[in-house]
């Protein structure tokens, strides 16, 4: 027992739990500040303000209002399902940070399917908010599951294929092989070889964490809150996380696998990582604050009709392209 | 096909809308941070509406007791009441019984023309200035009392002759202070 506990390898993944742990809350706390300064700042209002300097500390003090305020389960709800659905959606957004390499050498675990393994536990929050919608017993939250199911499902698919066709340029599913094999300069970079796979990458990733404008799980102006319509305190906060997580991971397979990842001009390392991830980020929080929801139909004939089909022939001309040369 | 070719037309304007907002992002904020500054243009704010004095006596309004606020008022929360006509003292009585019996003109009392009670429900008003347009001396206006405050709705039956005298009082300890 203690020869398992005192290996080095064992103690790394410990280590690298928690730090996982802290790299999420901590964001979640930042994105949060963010996400409202910048939505204050494209309405012409300066945002929470009044909590520390220039509001700094508001996340904070949200975050020991929703930890304080009281759970209760609704009428008719299912106990086991309403319950463990926040802890699914949170707890298995964890796993997601393990493959993605922050640094030359900062990085929980670095596995030759570090791709497969994101893609593959990114699909068990639906199941949270599967189980968040049907487990609420109300009406909004079982359409609003309903929808999330109907578009994550269709928009999993071309997010797959032009993630596949990166992989077949640099010939692995490791992420961090993938940032090995760009260079520091943006030409350098997957996004000038696969222009188009980003462009489908990062509309599929704003759809796959129910970002507006494709927010209709949680349509506020016709399902109130979707899925989490029922949830108060921290069983919401889980929700919360969870999405800024999961946002925090599209945006860093993105880094990775089209930004050159860690690789930078000068000083190659975290710092860079971070800084386009951040843009990234910025970017999502941007077309939030300017673009409407799409309707239902529009969301899946976006999908359907434009994103298959070209992350379809983007795969094609790419492996016939690495065929021939 | 030219279908198609349209639509990717039309993706220039999420470029468009992109530089819409992210221009707005870096502009001034419009909104006035309360508590540490104020807006300065009050003059066109709509509050309870108040009596205006006269130029003679401040703490007597310019109102005639003409009523047409009162009969105007959609929602009917104005209550004016007349003043009476003083009761003439037995020596005044005397004398006019004197002048009627030389077959003069008799110069009776008439009531003063400025209000006995002008109470105002400011829980009815909808504020829609009807009162203010009509009143053919100018004597209602809308005052910029943007804090008024109550704990019951009883407390909102406001006594206007009253508030315009507080008004001149407080406003004449201004005068003095300064």
């Amino acid at each position: 027992m203690l020869k398992i506990i005192l290996n080095p390898e064992f103690l790394h993944l410990i280590l690298a739990a928690v730090a996982v742990m802290a790299f999420v809350a901590a964001n979640g706390l930042v994105l949060v500040y963010m996400e409202r300064k910048i939505a204050g700042h494209i309405q012409r209002r300066p945002g929470p303000y009044e909590v520390g300097w220039h509001g700094i500390l508001q996340p904070i003090v949200d975050a020991g209002k929703l930890i304080g305020k009281q759970l209760f389960t609704p009428d008719g709800a299912d106990g086991l399902l309403y319950w463990l659905a926040p802890i699914v959606s949170f707890v298995w957004v964890l796993p997601l940070f393990i493959p993605i390499p922050f640094g030359p050498k900062l990085i929980a675990y670095n596995m030759d399917l570090g791709i497969v393994l994101i893609l593959a536990f990114a699909g068990v929050n639906l199941l949270a908010l599967c189980m968040a919608g049907w487990g609420s017993n109300n009406k909004w939250s079982l359409l609003g599951a309903a929808r999330a199911v109907a578009q994550s499902v269709a928009y999993e698919i071309p997010l797959l294929l032009s993630i596949v066709a990166v992989a077949f340029t640099s010939g692995s599913l490791s992420l961090g092989t993938a940032v090995q094999q760009q260079g520091g300069w943006p030409w350098q970079w997957n996004i000038m070889v696969q222009p188009l796979a980003f462009l489908i990458y990062f509309i599929c990733a704003l759809a796959e964490t129910n970002r507006a404008p494709f927010d209709l799980p949680e349509a506020e102006s016709e399902l109130t809150a979707g899925f989490h319509t029922e949830y108060s305190g921290m069983t919401f906060g889980l929700f919360f996380l969870a999405e800024y997580a999961n946002m925090i991971v599209v945006c860093a397979v993105a880094t990775a696998l089209f930004l050159g990842g860690w690789q930078g001009p000068v000083f190659p390392g975290v710092w860079w990582f971070l800084a386009k991830m951040y843009i990234l980020l910025f970017i999502m929080i941007w077309l939030r604050w300017t673009y409407p929801r799409v309707r239902f139909d529009q969301l899946l004939n976006i999908n359907w009709k434009w994103l298959l089909p070209l992350s379809l022939a983007n795969l094609v001309m790419t492996a016939l392209l690495t065929k021939l040369f | 096909m030219k279908e198609y070719l349209k639509q990717i037309k039309n993706l220039w304007s999420l470029i468009v809308g992109l530089s819409i907002t992210g221009d707005n992002l870096f502009r001034r904020t419009v909104t006035v941070h309360y508590p540490r500054r104020q807006v300065d243009n009050l003059a066109s704010f709509r509050g309870p509406i108040e009596l205006l004095p006269s130029a003679k006596d401040p703490d007597i309004p310019k109102c005639i007791t003409c009523m047409m606020c009162m009969s105007t008022c959609p929602s009917g929360c104005i209550t004016v009441v007349k003043q009476k006509v003083p009761k003439a003292t037995p020596e005044e009585e005397q004398a006019m019984a004197e002048v009627e019996a030389r077959g003069e003109k008799v110069k009776k009392h008439t009531a003063p023309k400025n209000p006995a009670r002008f109470i105002y429900d400011f829980s009815l008003c909808s504020l829609c200035g009807l009162c203010v347009e009509v009143c053919p001396v100018n004597s209602i206006g809308f005052s910029s009392d943007v804090y008024m405050v109550v704990r019951q709705r009883s407390e909102l039956k406001l006594d206007l002759l009253a508030r315009l005298s507080a008004k001149t009082r407080t406003e004449g300890k201004m005068k003095e202070v300064a």
